[in-house]
């Protein structure tokens, strides 16, 4: 499951705050984790973010689940540090990526893409006289979301298709069909767009 | 119910040298229209002549008057579209924020907004899945949020291209009912033929022209007796 295109419906805090507060948020915590000189100050930071998980009414399983695909990068970023720095050093970058990646996860969950995508509309108001369309950014990055499932489902297809037909893992052979369903995904929802009144 | 005027109505794609539609001309002012026909008869590219995805080569599309060439927004805030796959029509990553996206010329805000989305999701069961993922639905789910999306700005006609034919027996038949019982003038496009009975009136299309346009039993006879398969 992609966490991207997760919004974990809800009534806490957290949910409640607006969109703007949550990213400021993360932003002060992004600062505080690099202003914090000890690895144990940022451990201590990483237990409160995850802390908020169950807060939020997010089990902390589902936390971790999120993270299944950085453990890996975790893992060299951690032994380059320890090569080329200390293991103090190597601690501090592996818990400041994983704080900070738990926190936009929880903002994430916890926060619509309407939401989300009001903010930015709302940031970029004053460039209007630049002829920036804050509403279509916002559109677009909604719609971008939107595709991420869409096109992960599509990946499977054709997966699914390869192997009931035998072939063999190529990533031509995966690619290009991928490519034509995608563009073919993306001609169907400007159609629906413009059906849907987009051009008022 | 909205006048449909489809006047001397040409139209070939560009990457094709083959006419998808010939000469079509007809005008239809019934509450229920069914239009049934082959794959690649004409008749998907029919149902976009009346919204203005498609703008005819040759001839005129007028709904309500209003020419789709000239007057394409206002059409489009008369017809309402929904399409064969859901997937493509849901744009919003929620259930009920797609609902709300059709809204957004209405310059509905907070609590008007939230409940005239909330009412819209209740007509067609959608409550509890409001703030689900639209991707998670199930297939009949997504063709009913495709419904509502569509039906909340209360269009005066809407056209529906096969909206069954990715569906199982039951949801067909869930979506089949909701049409039914539309106020709403309906153009369906179909290949499940016992979706139109009971409709006011069939168009049969076939190599871009219209070649039966009857009561539905008797348009159904022809279409059969036209691919072959008798009754």
């Amino acid at each position: 499951m992609s966490l991207l295109a997760q919004y974990l419906p809800g009534s806490s805090t957290l949910h409640r705050l607006p969109a703007g507060a949550k990213l400021l948020g993360l932003l002060a915590l992004a600062v505080l984790s690099q202003l914090l000189g000890s690895w144990s100050a940022r451990c201590l930071l990483l237990l409160v973010v995850l802390g908020a998980y169950p807060v939020s009414g997010i089990s902390l399983r589902f936390a971790l689940r999120q993270l299944r695909a950085l453990w890996w990068v975790l893992l060299a970023i951690g032994i380059a540090q320890v090569v080329i720095a200390s293991w103090p050093v190597a601690v501090s970058v592996v818990v400041t990526v994983l704080l900070l990646v738990l926190a936009a996860g929880l903002v994430t969950l916890t926060t619509t893409t309407t939401a989300m995508s009001d903010v930015v509309v709302r940031l970029l108001g004053p460039f209007r006289r630049f002829g920036v369309a804050p509403e279509r950014v916002g559109l677009l990055i909604a719609l971008s979301i939107r595709a991420v499932p869409v096109v992960l489902g599509l990946a499977d297809q054709i997966r699914d298709a390869q192997r009931a037909r035998g072939l063999s893992a190529s990533p031509r052979a995966f690619a290009v069909p991928l490519l034509v369903r995608a563009l073919r995904h993306a001609q169907q929802t400007g159609d629906a767009l413009i059906a849907r009144g987009l051009d008022d | 119910m909205p006048l449909i005027e489809v006047e001397a109505v040409s139209h070939t794609y560009p990457a094709q040298s083959r006419p998808v539609l010939r000469d079509v001309t007809v005008e239809l002012n019934e509450r229920r229209v069914g239009v049934i026909g082959a794959n690649g008869s004409g008749k998907s590219t029919f149902a976009r002549l009346l919204n203005g995805l498609v703008l005819p080569d040759r001839g005129t599309v007028r709904i309500d008057g209003l020419d789709t060439r000239r007057d394409g927004k206002r059409v489009r805030q008369l017809v309402g579209f929904c399409f064969t796959d859901p997937d493509a029509q849901i744009v919003m990553p929620t259930v009920a924020e797609d609902v709300a996206f059709s809204l957004r010329r209405r310059q509905l805000q907070g609590r008007a907004l939230a409940d005239r989305v909330a009412e819209a999701l209740r007509r067609f069961g959608l409550e509890r899945h409001a703030d689900h993922p639209a991707h998670l639905l199930s297939g009949g789910q997504k063709q009913l949020l495709a419904l509502a999306s569509v039906l909340v700005t209360e269009p005066a006609l809407v056209v529906m291209d096969e909206p069954t034919t990715l569906l199982d027996l039951r949801n067909a038949r869930l979506i089949a009912d909701l049409v039914a019982g539309l106020d709403e003038q309906v153009v369906l496009l179909t290949h499940h033929l016992d979706l139109i009975d009971g409709f006011d009136r069939v168009l049969v299309f076939d190599d871009g022209r219209i070649v039966a346009d009857d009561r539905p039993a008797s348009a159904v006879t022809a279409y059969r007796q036209l691919i072959g398969a008798g009754r």
